[in-house]
């Protein structure tokens, strides 16, 4: 068992023991709250350019399976765990946490305090960090000195979005699914109720969208700041009012940018299963699966067609949006879940039937 | 929405008293909800027949009934309170049974009281077996196949379908009692013949079974807006097949992956969404370790067990926040009160592991059946908390208070293979240490999981404690692995077994070495939130958050787990004493490891930590705390436990001194004192062998009470009656010898009294004296006391008031003291002192609203009783009788003889009240559970030396109309004087035997007072065996069967005809 360190910039040092790839890594570093789901969570490309930190203490208890990756390629920087399963029990399970880190090379690191580093960044706000290369000696001071002066790629979008267009055939309805970094249990609820869902990049333009016919677009989840993928709030600019729209986290984000709305920066996310999100229609509260590091300004909505639909019960953020002319609705948490509550399964029906309305007035339209 | 406007007063109905299957989590539960409902500003009426409880504080509501929850009694009150609404739900199944029943009996819609929370209609549809099948098929859920049955008829014909083994589960009982699992025709015969006679509408549940699947359960919450929340999910390390409550349980499930925790999650929610339910909820469930299948086994449409413990493994206040969901608020309009900040409306995440372990009453019941089933046997739990499963398991390991410190059996050694095997195949209360022994004996992993099902998860952490005790004892006094193994777990006094060391080295070296725990805040969110919730557990990582304060500080040890001889009544003493310290300008910090009651609600204390109440684990705390000192009079036997070596390691022990703790203990020292104090006791010597002790009984005398010096609690203490009984006891009860000497002392007969005083060293107050029913020789917990004495003379009152005054100032306490004295013949003798806080504290507390545990902290923090303004002396009693009755859970516990003697037994206790003795008697029994009929048969079967006293008792029952049944042998002497009585044979006589008489409920009472004595295969064991299971009350004391007739004679009017006159001439 080799030795590893967690170096932040805050200068905070962890002493633990590797796993998974030998080699070093840096990323900014955050915290989910979520008790299970950690192959979801090391597989969601919203995650890319980070280190996760588990706060539940036992990771790896139920190994990995074939069945629960929300993406082939995982984009994480890295994960912290106080203790990782050795021997996993679960009939799913092929193989070890570790066996996948090793397979896909990313570092991890246990044996660490992660409560305290999760204090830390409860209070710092999201931080910069480095995860050592197993077994070498490293000077701390240079290391943080250097992680200060880094800036992190800004085009995680263009990392993980798909480089060209690919169907997902069904016969229901015809949606084209925008990935900004799409979480695989999106594509799964829409080929549950049967959409005929072609992915597209997320650098594809409205043209070429309206090009195959959709019936509707879902907005996918990603990771970043919406900001840095202007290209796509040009892109939902053009389909605002063509076409049925619904929008997940990124998307959520890149729809209030293109409806004039602005974004900010959290502290440190929303990240977790225990989520509530109020309902201002129905009043009802949703617990919900989240994963985001900034958030729809509801100054901002001032003035834009756009109507606050569900609010974070604990911090007021905004959590969903409607347009008040046109069809299209945004979240700012995971519907599709995996992992976390399947409470706003619901989101998917109505964007179903927000495209069956539509064809009905487009229907009477065109016969009126 | 908002909370309801148009109802003022509630009432809230308790659990009564602690028995097996209900024990303090609902004092808990009932004080939380109380005190929430006052908050919103409604007016709380609480009915509880418990007195030992915290909720029965006139503080907890406006007005407190101490009645019996029966139909009778809570319809007076209801009619005399009118309140406006009721509260059901919180007070168990005696709670949810009892709106039931006043449901049925019209008397709610005749006096236009409504039941708020969950709706009688969805309980009925949870409890009631074949409607809650109804609804889970209309729900499309999967039940394991299943049948209602009203007869043993139904329930053969179900198994030729079905097969065995089949579970069988009584209606409307709590902690399935009478339930179990059959293999066979015969398991079945017996199993479903007990459980339709346990159902209250006789109607058993026989469902196949699904033993050897995970066991899963889910607490879930739901308001009138159909929000729906998971407060938390635990799995069983036992599989399906033991009641939860007899479990291993681990906080949260560790084996499930998130698609099988959503399943489950989905389902839990759907359920109680569909019952509609307003409160907290438990739903159980098995999964099919193999496969996405599974089964709903149960749901509880109420507060728990199971709710108490998950409130406490995440600090969610679940039935305090289920109050205000029943007045109408709803999760998303409530704050968290954990972080203050957050909103209720939410899912915990934990960043820690729980593991809950039974407390079962064996130790106590040796001959009990030891395996576990559906039927819970449990009396108490212990939780702990750690960062890795290792930790947190053997933290709960040592909070036991069983001897074991690890997962360790004593004298393994002398344990064959094959003992190991049957005994990890059939669970029973020590399973987790013969894993231990048979991983160490190098068994695989496999092959215990074959043996038990238990999931290979658990068995391979178990396996790393095991595997890391050659590390350890190959690497003694190494930083780097004595850290990995504190990081495990392990206690001290382990390292110092595989160290060869002391553990008070062990401690020492670690101290020097930096190598001591931190404390973490339990704060519901994974520290995401900032929280300033004062609760803590122990763990071995870099932060500590638990930061002390500039206000001086004192501890309060806690008493552990509830037990036999150690119930909620500590508990009480252990808050009241927190308060009175929190009034007196300190810090009050709590130690304990018992997630049931109320003294680990967070918010009761300064500070609480869910530790365990070992030195090692108590001293880390007096180290970071550095109090002005310890309270340890509060907390049972437990904390008392503890002084010696607290004192040994510098700390300052608050109130009564250890050296006058010790003199009151010490039977040696005790005795001397006693000498000098020039008070009385029966006579009585050591002796180290049995020859000894026959020269000792026949110099003072028989009967003679023996029992070996080494034993707490009254344990293999019996009362002998000549010389061969004595040699008797002698050669197959003890081993006497010179390092275990055994007590011979003098049996008086006569009055039991008991009385609790308090003391500040110069000045003592006297709140109570109380007078036993049953003659000494019967545990002071299993006999029923009466307040204030009924027949006791002026110059023994007196008496007992200048005793009691002298031992306090003369033994020097400083805080509580309870003694027990016996009257014989005139004379008063003093049994025994007991310096620290007694069972009876919070029944006298209430009686006389003298504040006991209060008063004695404040005494021992340095205020007179004057000072305190507490009046000297004997208190003046208030109007009325009261008495306690005792409580007991012998139809969970097969196989226990319920003859009662210097064993305390009882689990529990009640209290009558009234102006007359009589009616107190009523009210105590009736609440105790014990049908009283005015009329009927009693079979009456005594030893000869109780013949004479029982041909007084025989007549009275006969002049009121009770017919008497006999065998052979009592009848003859019955008949001799008189009394009118059939003969009924004896066991294994051809004919009508009593045994017959029992089972078909031809008899309404049973005396039996016949051969006592451990072993099941006498008589006398079968016939108070086959009362208790067949729900008939038996009295195995004569003064008891003597109250009980006081009681059926004031109730009825003699039945005598006219005296025969003369004629006139």
């Amino acid at each position: 068992m080799l030795k590893r360190s967690l170096i932040l910039e805050t200068g905070d040092v962890f002493n633990g023991t590797a796993f998974g790839s030998k080699k070093a890594s840096e990323g900014e570093v955050v915290f989910t709250t979520g008790m299970t789901g950690y192959q979801e969570t090391l597989s969601d490309p919203s995650y890319c350019g980070q280190i996760v930190t588990m706060t539940y203490p036992l990771i790896g208890n139920y190994g990995i399976n074939r069945d629960d990756f929300e993406s082939i390629e995982p984009a994480i920087k890295g994960m912290i765990v106080r203790e990782l399963a050795e021997t996993p029990s679960n009939f799913r399970s092929d193989i070890t946490l570790n066996d996948l880190f090793q397979l896909k090379n990313i570092p991890g690191i246990e044996g660490i305090d992660t409560r305290k580093l999760t204090r830390i960044i409860r209070e710092f706000g999201s931080v910069k960090g480095v995860l050592t290369a197993a077994g070498e000696e490293i000077k701390v001071e240079d290391t943080i000195r250097k992680l200060k002066e880094t800036t992190f790629p800004t085009n995680q979008v263009e990392q993980v979005s798909t480089k060209r267009p690919y169907p997902s055939p069904g016969r229901g309805k015809r949606v084209v699914l925008v990935d900004f970094g799409m979480k695989h249990g999106i594509l799964r609820e829409l080929n549950n109720r049967d959409c005929d869902v072609v992915v597209m990049p997320y650098n594809t333009t409205a043209e070429e969208i309206m090009a195959i016919y959709p019936d509707g677009i879902m907005l996918s989840n990603g990771p970043g700041d919406p900001k840095d993928v202007p290209e796509a709030i040009k892109m939902i600019e053009n389909l605002i009012g063509k076409i049925p729209i619904f929008g997940i986290c990124l998307g959520h984000q890149l729809f209030a940018l293109a409806s004039g709305g602005d974004t900010f920066k959290l502290k440190f996310g929303h990240r977790g299963a225990n989520h509530p999100v109020k309902d201002l229609e129905t009043g009802r509260v949703e617990i919900t699966s989240q994963n985001h590091g900034y958030a729809v300004d509801p100054e901002s909505l001032i003035g834009t067609r756009l109507q606050v639909t569900h609010t974070a019960l604990n911090d007021g953020t905004v959590e969903g949006l409607k347009h008040l002319d046109v069809p299209a609705f945004t979240v700012q948490y995971h519907p599709e879940a995996s992992p976390g509550p399947e409470d706003s399964n619901h989101l998917f029906d109505r964007f179903i039937e927000l495209m069956h309305d539509n064809a009905n007035v487009k229907g009477e339209k065109q016969h009126a | 929405m908002p909370k309801r406007h148009d109802i003022q007063t509630i009432l809230v109905i308790g659990s009564g008293p602690i028995v097996i299957g209900q024990a303090a989590e609902f004092d808990y539960a009932g004080t939380q909800a109380c005190l929430a409902l006052k908050e919103e500003g409604y007016r709380v009426i609480l009915i509880n027949s418990n007195p030992a409880t915290i909720m029965t504080d006139t503080e907890i509501a406006d007005k407190v009934y101490i009645e019996p929850i029966t139909l009778e009694f809570v319809s007076r009150i209801l009619r005399k309170e009118r309140p406006d609404a009721l509260l059901p739900t919180l007070g168990g199944q005696t709670g949810l049974n009892m709106a039931i029943e006043l449901d049925e009996s019209g008397i709610l819609k005749e006096l236009n009281v409504e039941i708020l929370g969950t709706k009688l209609e969805a309980i009925h549809k949870a409890e009631d077996r074949d409607l809650f099948r109804t609804l889970m098929n209309e729900l499309n859920e999967p039940v394991p196949e299943s049948d209602i049955i009203h007869n043993l008829q139904e329930a053969q014909a179900f198994v030729e379908r079905i097969g065995y083994p089949v579970i069988v589960r009584p209606a409307f009982t709590l902690g399935g009692t009478g339930g179990g699992i059959c293999h066979n025709d015969e398991e079945l015969l017996e199993t479903v013949t007990s459980g339709l006679k346990y159902s209250p509408v006789t109607q058993c549940l026989l469902e196949k079974s699904i033993a050897g699947l995970k066991e899963i359960e889910y607490e879930v919450m739901r308001d009138s807006n159909d929000n729906a929340i998971v407060v938390c999910n635990m799995e069983n390390i036992d599989p399906v097949g033991i009641h939860t409550g007899d479990s291993i349980v681990v906080a949260p499930s560790q084996t499930l992956s998130d698609r099988e925790y959503q399943m489950l999650r989905n389902v839990s929610l759907k359920i109680i969404r569909a019952l509609k339910i307003e409160g907290g909820c438990n739903v159980q469930l098995a999964l099919d370790p193999y496969s996405f299948n599974y089964y709903i086994i149960e749901v509880n449409p109420r507060v728990s067990r199971s709710s108490a413990l998950a409130s406490k493994a995440t600090g969610y206040p679940i039935a305090k926040l289920a109050a205000k969901i029943a007045v109408g608020l709803t999760l998303d309009e409530m704050m968290n009160p954990v972080t203050g900040k957050t909103y209720a409306c939410f899912e915990p995440a934990l960043d820690y592991v729980v593991t809950k372990i039974p407390r079962w009453p064996f130790d106590k019941f040796e001959s009990a059946k030891r395996n576990l089933g559906t039927q819970m046997k449990a009396t108490g739990e212990v939780m702990a908390i750690g960062r890795t499963f290792e930790e947190s398991i053997l933290k709960a390991v040592r909070s036991l208070e069983t001897g074991h410190i690890h997962l360790e059996l004593k004298n393994a050694d002398d344990m064959s293979n094959e003992w190991i095997e049957k005994r990890i195949r059939r669970a029973g209360d020590e399973r987790l240490f013969f894993i231990g022994e048979g991983l160490r004996r190098g068994v695989s992993i496999d092959t215990i999981h074959e043996w038990s099902q238990i999931d290979l998860f658990f068995l391979n952490k178990l396996q790393n404690i095991v595997k890391y005790e050659e590390v350890l004892a190959a690497n003694p006094f190494e930083y780097e692995v004595a850290r990995k193994a504190k990081r495990m777990g392990f206690a001290d006094g382990t390292l110092a077994e595989l160290w060869n060391s002391e553990e008070l080295v062990v401690y020492n070296w670690r101290k020097e070495n930096h190598l001591i725990p931190v404390y973490k805040m339990v704060d519901t969110c994974a520290a995401e939130f900032e929280s300033e919730t004062p609760y803590f557990y122990g763990t071995y990582e870099d932060e500590n958050e638990s930061i002390r304060t500039d206000k001086e500080s004192v501890i309060v040890l806690g008493s552990g787990p509830i037990r036999i001889g150690q119930g909620v009544e500590f508990d009480y003493a252990t808050v009241h004493s927190v308060w009175a310290i929190k009034e007196a300008g300190y810090e009050a910090i709590i130690i304990n490891s018992n997630p049931e009651t109320v003294s680990t609600d967070f918010s009761i204390s300064d500070k609480l930590y869910f530790e365990p109440l070992t030195i090692e684990d108590v001293m880390h705390i007096v180290d970071l705390e550095q109090p002005k000192g310890v309270v340890v009079q509060f907390g049972g036997q437990t904390a008392i436990n503890l002084a010696a070596k607290l004192q040994e390691r510098g700390v300052q022990i608050l109130g009564t001194s250890l050296e006058d703790l010790d003199r009151a203990e010490n039977r040696d020292k005790f005795e001397q004192a006693l000498h000098e104090i020039g008070i009385p006791q029966p006579m009585g010597k050591t002796a180290v062998s049995s020859e000894e002790a026959v020269v000792i009984g026949n110099e003072i005398g028989y009967p003679v009470l023996v029992r070996p010096s080494y034993v707490l609690g009254g344990r293999a203490m019996e009362i002998v009656y000549n010389q061969e009984e004595l040699a008797h006891y002698m050669e197959f009860a003890v081993q006497a010898s010179p390092e275990h000497p055994v007590l011979v002392d003098r049996y008086l007969t006569g009055t039991e009294i008991e009385v609790d005083a308090i003391s500040d060293g110069l000045n003592v107050c006297i709140p109570g004296i109380m007078e036993h029913i049953e003659r000494a020789g019967v545990h002071s917990g299993d006999s029923i006391a009466v307040y204030p004495p009924q027949n006791l003379s002026t110059e023994h009152i007196d008496q007992l008031i200048d005793y009691t005054t002298r031992l306090a100032k003369g033994l020097n306490i400083i805080g509580l003291l309870n003694i027990q004295y016996v009257i014989s013949k005139g004379k008063v003798y003093v049994i025994e002192v007991n310096p620290r806080s007694s069972r009876t504290v919070p029944f006298l507390s209430k009686i006389t609203n003298i504040p006991m545990a209060k008063i004695a902290t404040k005494a021992i923090l340095g205020q007179s009783l004057p000072s305190q303004g507490i009046p000297l002396g004997l208190a003046p009693s208030p109007r009325g009788v009261y008495v306690k009755v005792p409580v007991f859970s012998f139809a969970k516990l097969r196989r226990v003889d319920i003859t009662l003697g210097p064993e305390m037994k009882s689990t529990g206790e009640v209290m009558g009240k009234d102006m007359t003795l009589e009616k107190a008697l009523y009210k105590g029994l009736v609440a105790a559970g014990m049908q009283i009929q005015d009329h009927g048969s009693v079979l009456m079967t005594v030893s000869n030396k109780d013949k004479q006293e029982a041909i007084s008792i025989a007549r009275r029952f006969t002049s009121i109309g009770y017919h008497i049944l006999a065998t052979e042998g009592t009848a003859a002497t019955l008949k001799e004087a008189g009394i009118p009585v059939s003969t009924v044979g004896k066991i294994g006589e051809e004919g009508k035997t009593l045994l017959d008489v029992i089972q078909k409920g031809e008899a309404q009472l049973v005396i039996n007072t016949l051969t006592k004595g451990k072993q099941p295969a006498s008589d006398g064991f079968r016939i108070r065996r086959e009362s208790v299971e067949n729900g008939v009350p038996c009295l195995t004391s004569l003064d008891t069967a003597e109250a009980m007739l006081r009681v059926i004679e004031s109730m009825t009017f003699q039945a005598e005809e006219m005296p025969q006159q003369g004629v006139l001439t």
